[in-house]
């Protein structure tokens, strides 16, 4: 008995608390900072834009200008949520995703998303083009020139092969979630390789980098727009030429990656509530070396925020045109 | 991935004593040798033939059947009974409750974003709380850290990860108590509920992960109610052991008074089993603050995120100066928590220093500084959100960076070479032991030896274990996971034994390894991972790494309580007749902890199995990587489940034919090869 009693006479207090904080919370609920800066950012008419924020660098930038401009230009709040891009896509039925600013190809999800459930909308390219292929670095081409086609690829295996990759050689893949037919291209174009995962975008590039500096071999995943291509101008290895549909069944890929023309993806809900980010969001859209100027500010140690604040202040024409 | 807590079958010597065990012995060992032989002969003979490689690209019906909950669930989620009646309001429910939190102590969705209690009301209550259910210590600890995290530039994102285990605890212990007294009191539920929380422990937290956020969708909802699952077995399996374990004869005093069962449960049976409750709750909160962090990859919002950005960025310091915030988060809440289970021991308050009325007029007026601040906290700029100018984080983050930097240029030749040694040298020749034999020869090498661990019944167990590993297809997965994870569970031994001696001879030495223990068992798995990624790359290496470090403490621990528990006699017979400390060593101390030695390995073993898919983001292959894979790639996600599936197999394996191992003496006599070496 005298147990339970205690444990009552130790639990009341707490109890007691935090029944007091709540009300004192509620008594003095209308004078708090937090609310009276609300009533007075309600002029502009924009609330929170939940913006999801995908692994890689490109990515950042376009999020990071788009950030800038709706928080300082429009007075929205933007809230960043790191997540794989795939997973963005369940956000917008959740309403934990707002708006995608870099979305490369998922017909799939598109047509599970905004054709079949109806909880995104397509928000128009960002006048990026996206390429993703095999690259190998500038020292290998000088070298080995015929490694530039897929066909002499099974020469250079044991070149490439690591501790790895099992005796094989390696292609060197970024994170699991980005887009990637690799596994597939490599057992359907009959490749002695292994695809090795770096597990990310800086990974990747750190790789390249070092191969290059150390004349390494080495072959990997990689795409454009990047700001690294500038820093060592990797060469891409020609795969079987894209044709439209080839790439349909993910098992039975054997042709190169499509020319992605990327968009920006955003919920329905954001897209019908009429705020002023939506329609900024439409009309975001810029050059690839646009892109890549903040992109290599923010890899240089800049916080995405003063990046964008150095592109925005530089190109006010372009971005009065997305606010017009 | 915290500590496991397991009900384990009392060991049983039983066969072996009866039995001759000379004949017993050989004939066990001649099966293993016979086995071992077979092994390597088929390897060299065989190799490469029918070893079931499934590419990673390639999928089998079964998991396109799997993949079809995808759609399934897509399709479904408008009008489905079971999502209309279920499934949405119970995300609806958690949501709200989430978000309460969330908006109290983190951010609220209007205006500034300011949380309903800004950082100084905060820290105040938070101390208040931890002094009001623990002691002045905790109190002035948990302010403390509050404020560092202030100073560290990240109290929003601990204020997040706060609120998102304050949610997840209180639907944990809603959940746990009432089922672990259930299971407590009726021998019948316990038995029901034994095996399931065991697969809720083994199955890799990612595996749910997915299907999760496909039927509840990502965010805070989500992120709760995977850790509820996740931490709910701790709270259920203590709560059920505290009641169970009320000594006899004083149940019996008790029915003899003529209580019911009810009056017995809440003045006798739930007062007694309180420590141990709390202990639960102890343990419930440390595994939720580890998947909530985790969760982050599902859209929980806090420190979780700067980690998972960090691990992307390959940002070394940034990942330090958040691992470094969950892991004083762990601190605060198990000092806090243990505290409390401290006060709630059966007699604490007569040791109090201050008496009770003392206390609760402490209560009061400090309960009234802290209602001050709340309301300061509220009104105050200043104190609502913590001053920028305070911020040390930058300080901290380049100051890890460039230290981490000076390290991956110094000591790259060195971290390499080694890296590629073990690889080369150990890993890849046990993989390809394991990958390249025919995989009907292991299965009968891996029988025989279950059959000569445990006899029939064990050999049964390993072959249906077995075959649906087969049957989902992973089997040559499995392999290269199971390779990594023995050669893992080696070095934890081999740190075992050579921590655990050290502990087990020397006070010193235990006092000062095991703080350190405890702080490697409450950080979260994430959390060291990037440093290891700097030194060494995404590779399987540094997976095998990091499931070392997790499994290590647990080993150490178990294996120095086995010895520190031999008999003093013993030890001084030992050291009387001359022996020196090697000798003690190898021919008293470890033949005698011998059974918590196989417990160690046995526990290392799982915990170890535990980290592969946490081990396939730096880089480990296999099981592990097909996880992670389904849980990023939708074409991919039947055959993550099914990867889900086969560690879960996996474990039960190695987890009964090590019990089996433990449980008969592998010698009874030590020989001079000693498993020191």
């Amino acid at each position: 008995m005298s147990k339970a009693g205690l444990l009552l006479k130790r639990t009341i207090p707490t109890l007691a608390g935090t029944v007091a904080a709540a009300l004192l919370l509620a008594g003095c609920g209308g004078a708090t900072v937090n609310q009276a800066a609300a009533a007075g950012a309600s002029s502009a008419p924009c609330g929170t834009v939940n913006v999801a924020l995908n692994a890689w660098v490109g990515y950042t930038a376009n999020a990071a200008v788009y950030s800038y401009v709706a928080q300082n230009k429009l007075g929205c709040t933007v809230v960043q949520k790191d997540l794989s891009e795939q997973i963005s896509w369940q956000g917008f039925g959740s309403g934990e995703v707002d708006v995608i600013l870099e979305n490369w190809g998922h017909e799939d999800l598109a047509k599970q998303y905004i054709t079949d459930q109806k909880v995104a909308v397509d928000a128009g390219p960002t006048g990026n083009e996206g390429h993703i292929g095999w690259y190998v670095p500038p020292w290998m081409v000088q070298k080995y020139p015929d490694i530039l086609d897929s066909k002499n690829l099974n020469k250079y295996a044991s070149l490439l092969a690591t501790s790895e990759s099992g005796g094989k050689g390696q292609v060197l893949d970024g994170d699991p979630a980005f887009v990637t037919n690799d596994e597939a291209l490599v057992k359907n174009l009959g490749l002695n390789y292994k695809v090795v995962f770096s597990g990310s975008e800086a990974a990747l590039i750190q790789s390249f980098r070092s191969a290059e500096k150390n004349k390494t071999p080495l072959l990997g995943y990689f795409y454009e727009p990047q700001w690294f291509l500038s820093e060592v101008p990797l060469k891409k290895v020609s795969l079987p030429a894209y044709t439209p549909g080839c790439d349909a069944d993910a098992e039975k890929v054997a042709c190169d990656y499509p020319d992605y023309k990327l968009n920006k993806v955003m919920a329905k809900k954001f897209a019908d509530s009429g705020s002023p980010a939506a329609k900024l969001l439409k009309a975001f859209s810029w050059t690839n070396a646009d892109q890549n100027s903040v992109a290599t500010d923010i890899q240089g140690g800049m916080k995405p925020d003063a990046a964008a604040k150095k592109w925005v202040d530089a190109h006010p024409d372009v971005v009065a045109a997305w606010l017009k | 991935m915290s500590t496991l807590v397991r009900d384990r079958a009392p060991v049983q010597t039983g066969p072996v004593s009866v039995r001759a065990p000379r004949k017993r012995l050989s004939r066990r060992t001649l099966l293993l040798g016979g086995a071992g032989v077979v092994w390597l002969l088929g390897f060299v003979f065989l190799h490469g033939t029918a070893t079931l490689t499934l590419p990673a690209s390639e999928l089998t019906d079964l998991h396109r059947s799997l993949n079809q909950f995808n759609a399934w669930v897509a399709s479904n989620r408008a009008d489905n009974p079971v999502f209309q009646y279920v499934f949405t309001p119970l995300r609806a429910a958690v949501d709200a409750v989430a978000n309460l939190f969330i908006g109290i102590f983190a951010a609220s969705s209007i205006g500034l974003r300011l949380p309903e209690i800004g950082w100084l009301g905060t820290v105040a209550l938070l101390g208040w709380i931890a002094f009001a259910v623990g002691n002045a210590r905790v109190a002035l600890l948990t302010a403390a850290v509050f404020v560092f995290f202030g100073l560290q530039g990240l109290f929003t994102e601990a204020a997040y990860t706060f609120a998102l285990v304050l949610t997840a605890v209180l639907f944990t212990l809603a959940v746990g108590i009432p089922l672990g007294v259930l299971a407590g009191v009726y021998g019948r539920v316990a038995k029901l509920i034994t095996p399931v929380l065991d697969f809720m422990q083994t199955l890799p937290t990612f595996v749910y992960l997915a299907p999760l956020a496909l039927i509840f969708l990502i965010g805070p909802a989500s992120a709760v109610i995977a850790t509820v699952i996740y931490a709910a077995p701790p709270v259920i399996r203590l709560t059920a052991h505290g009641i169970r374990c009320i000594p006899e004869n004083t149940r019996e005093a008790s029915d003899s008074l003529g209580t019911t069962g009810w009056q017995r449960l809440v003045t006798l049976q739930l007062p007694l089993a309180r420590r141990t409750i709390v202990m639960g709750i102890n343990q419930s909160t440390m595994a939720a603050l580890s998947m909530v962090t985790i969760a982050a990859l599902i859209a929980a919002p806090g420190l979780g995120q700067v980690v998972i950005r960090a691990l992307q960025s390959l940002d070394v310091g940034t990942a330090v100066n958040a691992g470094l915030s969950i892991v004083l988060l762990a601190i605060v809440l198990d000092r806090v928590t243990t505290a409390a289970s401290r006060r709630a021991e059966p007699g604490a308050n007569r040791k109090r220093r201050i008496s009770r009325r003392t206390r609760y007029i402490l209560l009061a007026a400090t309960l009234l500084v802290v209602l001050a601040a709340v309301q300061l906290s509220r009104t105050m700029l200043w104190a609502a959100a913590f001053p920028k100018e305070l911020n040390v984080g930058p300080a901290i983050v380049s100051g890890v960076s460039s230290a981490s930097e000076w390290l991956q240029t110094n000591l790259f030749l060195f971290t390499v070479s080694f890296r590629e040694a073990v690889t080369n040298g150990i890993l890849n020749p046990f993989q390809s032991l394991l990958t390249e034999t025919p995989f009907y020869l292991l299965v009968a090498v891996i029988v025989v030896a279950a059959f000569a661990l445990g006899g029939w019944k064990l050999a049964a167990v390993a072959a249906s274990c077995l075959a649906v590993i087969i049957y989902l297809g992973l089997w040559s997965d499995a392999m290269v996971t199971l390779a990594g994870t023995l050669v893992a569970t080696a070095v934890v031994m081999v740190l075992g034994v050579i921590f655990g001696v050290a502990m087990g001879r020397s006070n010193k030495v235990d006092q000062l390894m095991r703080p350190m223990l405890d702080a490697g068992q409450t950080m979260p798995a994430f959390v060291y991972l990037v440093p290891f990624l700097g030194l060494f790359g995404a590779t399987r290496f540094t997976a095998i790494i990091a499931g070392i470090i997790y499994a290590a403490p647990v080993a150490i621990k178990i294996a120095a309580d086995g010895i520190a528990a031999i008999s003093p006699t013993v030890m001084e017979a030992a050291v009387s007749s001359g022996s020196t400390p090697w000798q003690v060593i190898t021919k008293v101390q470890l033949p005698m902890a011998r059974q918590s030695l196989a417990l160690a390995a046995n526990q290392g073993l799982i915990y170890v199995l535990a980290m592969v898919v946490v081990g396939a983001l730096v880089g480990a292959g296999g099981l592990g990587y097909d996880v992670v894979a389904g849980f990023v790639q939708s074409s991919l996600f039947g055959k993550g489940l099914a990867a889900g599936l086969a560690i879960v197999f996996l474990g039960i394996l190695l987890d009964r034919m090590t019990q089996a191992a433990a449980a008969h003496p592998v010698r009874k006599v030590p020989s001079a090869k000693s498993p020191a070496h």
